[in-house]
């Protein structure tokens, strides 16, 4: 990849838009052509830009196994994520990417049994890896998902999650909102608490990614369980422009997200300096 | 081969140098030495040591476009439109700024290459100058470089004595001096015992300075926690205004940002030099991870003498030029940083 085609963008074309949550939009991208704007692995991301109004770098919700499209689940947070709410189908972005480091779904997750956890809008990460383990289910053992949010109208991706991830074989889904309310006869609880209450066996890879704290609080969580930090893995957020690791905005430590990152073992955290 | 011609004749080589490609070098304009090209009746200032701005600004400049679009309705059209200007040449580079150029080159030519900076530096042709008079705030002895004669650049350069002496050292140079050869003489063992000389003295001035053993060794990936967590972070930054004039000064300072401008008929997206001492650097929408200026400025010390080095076989992302030094205006500087964080050695200076 040239620099030319590394901050240069792409220009796509919005062919879907579903209202997932109130204030959290997926947007469906083609190639104005037709067909994919690039290939990605999961857990990589892309900077999307309206001209004029931004640029900021979204994950790549879609599965890499998805042929025809890419998706973004974006959450409404400022000004370009406001601007993107209002944008009709049918309407052109620039799209540069992929970037970073992704999940290794071909090698340390291969073979094993994987706990997912996620809050709010932290599943459009692994929803990517998800969908990715169902397309090869062999090469993987059981899928466990918890994933909470504050209510249930702000589970992202809950038609999916409901007709076709509760459906697959070898997948537990643990669905958890934060307050009681009507109709929800499901879990009530915070994420940290759900995941130490459903006692998981150690002999996982665990994948976090939600908010700074819910990650915090999860990880500590999977330690009491036994967990070891080199089994879990997670994806760091901070602010970027380049993407390439040469704007210099996104180190942590000697670390650049865009590049190094952003899926990061906890292990390999601990040797930074804790600054994010 | 080295060559020389008298100095009162070097406006002769500019002008034959400047003839087919634009010829950078520094000039006085204003009270105000930078690099600037070359025209009949400039002030050339090859006595001058530093430019106030470093010589990065011709391979990394401090804005420049990326694309243009222009939107209608639902559609948008990118238009590539950067410049990456002709081949040119550069002269009176100080060994500390010359060596600035290896620490940028690996940044913007590790894959994925920025063709900008690339491009830039494969048009630009470096000629090396030694300093005759290096000045108080000049540390590049402590950086291992040598400002008697460059490592890097394409010709190296000396004045001494009415001569100006001229040796190319890749075949970039070697083209470039051939351009200039009618005026110049080739040189015989007297002058190059007269360069041997000018070497040596200037040695003798660098070893006189008092930041030349700057002891840097505690700068270490090893040591990095350490030093991040180290309290006197704040002690060091109390007083800094987060101005970012260090960084703009600064030859290996190397961020930037991407923004557009509304043209009227379009948006322009250019890049602009960026400094991680501003808190915009780091605030998102969802969160600062750098909330005072302590953290900013550790940011721009660790990364220069511990972040960089790491990624880059231990070589430090400073130069020695001095310029932070002389332009802070709370005058704090990676000098006073190294001196209380670095190395022991440090106390008995
Ligand atoms: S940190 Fe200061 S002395 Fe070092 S290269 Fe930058 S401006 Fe020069
Ligand atoms: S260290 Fe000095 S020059 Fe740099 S931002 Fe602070 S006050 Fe400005
Ligand atoms: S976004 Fe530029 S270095 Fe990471």
């Amino acid at each position: 990849m040239s620099n030319n085609e590394a901050l240069i963008p792409k220009l796509g074309v919005v062919t879907d838009i579903r209202m997932d949550t109130p204030d959290v939009k997926t947007f469906r991208v083609n190639a104005p052509e037709g067909g994919k704007l690039f290939e990605h692995m999961p857990g990589q991301c892309a900077m999307v830009s309206i001209p004029g109004v931004g640029e900021a770098m979204f994950s790549i919700t879609s599965s890499p196994t998805n042929k025809e499209y890419m998706e973004f689940s974006i959450k409404k947070c400022g000004c370009l994520t406001e601007w993107l709410h209002q944008i009709e189908v049918g309407q052109q972005i620039c799209v540069r990417g992929p970037y970073g480091r992704p999940f290794p779904v071909e090698t340390e997750f291969r073979g094993k049994d994987l706990l997912f956890v996620a809050g709010g809008i932290g599943l459009a990460p692994l929803r990517s890896v998800i969908n990715y383990v169902r397309y090869y289910r062999e090469n993987y053992g059981k899928v466990d998902i918890v994933y909470g949010s504050r209510s249930a109208a702000d589970l992202v991706d809950y038609r999916e999650i409901i007709d076709e991830w509760c459906a697959e074989k070898d997948f537990g889904v643990h669905l958890t909102i934060d307050r009681e309310q009507e109709g929800w006869d499901g879990h009530v609880g915070f994420v940290p608490n759900y995941v130490k209450e459903l006692n998981f066996p150690t002999n996982k890879v665990a994948i976090i990614c939600g908010p700074p704290i819910m990650i915090k609080f999860t990880l500590a969580g999977l330690q009491e369980l036994g967990f070891d930090k080199t089994q879990v893995y997670t994806t760091m957020e901070l602010k970027m422009k380049c993407g390439i690791g040469k704007c210099g905005r996104c180190n942590i430590g000697s670390k650049y997200v865009c590049k190094d990152g952003p899926v990061f073992r906890c292990d390999e955290l601990d040797e930074l300096p804790n600054e994010y | 081969m080295m060559y020389k011609i008298r100095t009162e004749r070097l406006p002769e080589l500019f002008a034959l140098a400047a003839a087919d490609k634009a010829l950078y070098l520094p000039v006085e304009q204003g009270g105000q030495v930078e690099f600037r090209p070359w025209s009949e009746g400039a002030a050339v200032r090859f006595d001058a040591l530093n430019t106030v701005r470093s010589a990065k600004d011709l391979f990394f400049p401090q804005t420049e476009n990326l694309v243009a679009f222009r939107t209608e309705g639902k559609k948008i059209s990118i238009i590539e439109n950067a410049d990456t200007g002709a081949p040119f040449g550069l002269m009176g580079v100080r060994s500390c700024d010359a060596k600035s150029f290896e620490i940028l080159d690996r940044v913007f030519l590790a894959e994925p290459a920025d063709t900008y900076y690339k491009a830039r530096r494969e048009n630009g042709t470096v000629v090396t100058l030694a300093c005759h008079e290096p000045e108080e705030t000049c540390f590049c002895a402590a950086l291992g470089i040598d400002a008697a004669e460059s490592a890097d650049g394409d010709a190296a350069s000396w004045i001494r004595d009415g001569w100006f002496y001229l040796k190319p050292v890749t075949a970039k140079g070697e083209a470039s001096v051939e351009t200039v050869r009618p005026l110049l003489t080739e040189c015989d063992g007297a002058d190059d015992a007269a360069v041997e000389a000018e070497k040596k003295d200037i040695g003798a001035v660098i070893g006189q300075l008092p930041f030349s053993k700057l002891d840097l060794s505690r700068f270490r990936g090893e040591n990095m926690l350490e030093i991040f967590n180290d309290p006197r972070w704040k002690e060091l930054s109390a007083a800094c205004l987060g101005c970012g004039t260090c960084t703009y000064v600064c030859p290996t300072c190397q961020c930037y940002d991407i923004k557009d401008f509304k043209t009227g008929d379009g948006i322009q997206r250019f890049r602009t030099w960026d400094s991680c001492m501003y808190s915009d650097f780091t605030k998102m929408s969802a969160g600062q991870p750098r909330l005072t200026q302590v953290e900013r400025f550790r940011q721009r010390f660790m990364h220069k003498l511990v972040y960089y080095p790491m990624n880059n076989d231990g070589l430090y992302s400073c130069v020695g030029c001095g310029r932070c030094l002389r332009k802070c205006p709370i005058s704090m500087n990676i000098v006073k940083v190294a001196k209380t964080l670095g190395g022991e050695q440090n106390d008995e200076q």
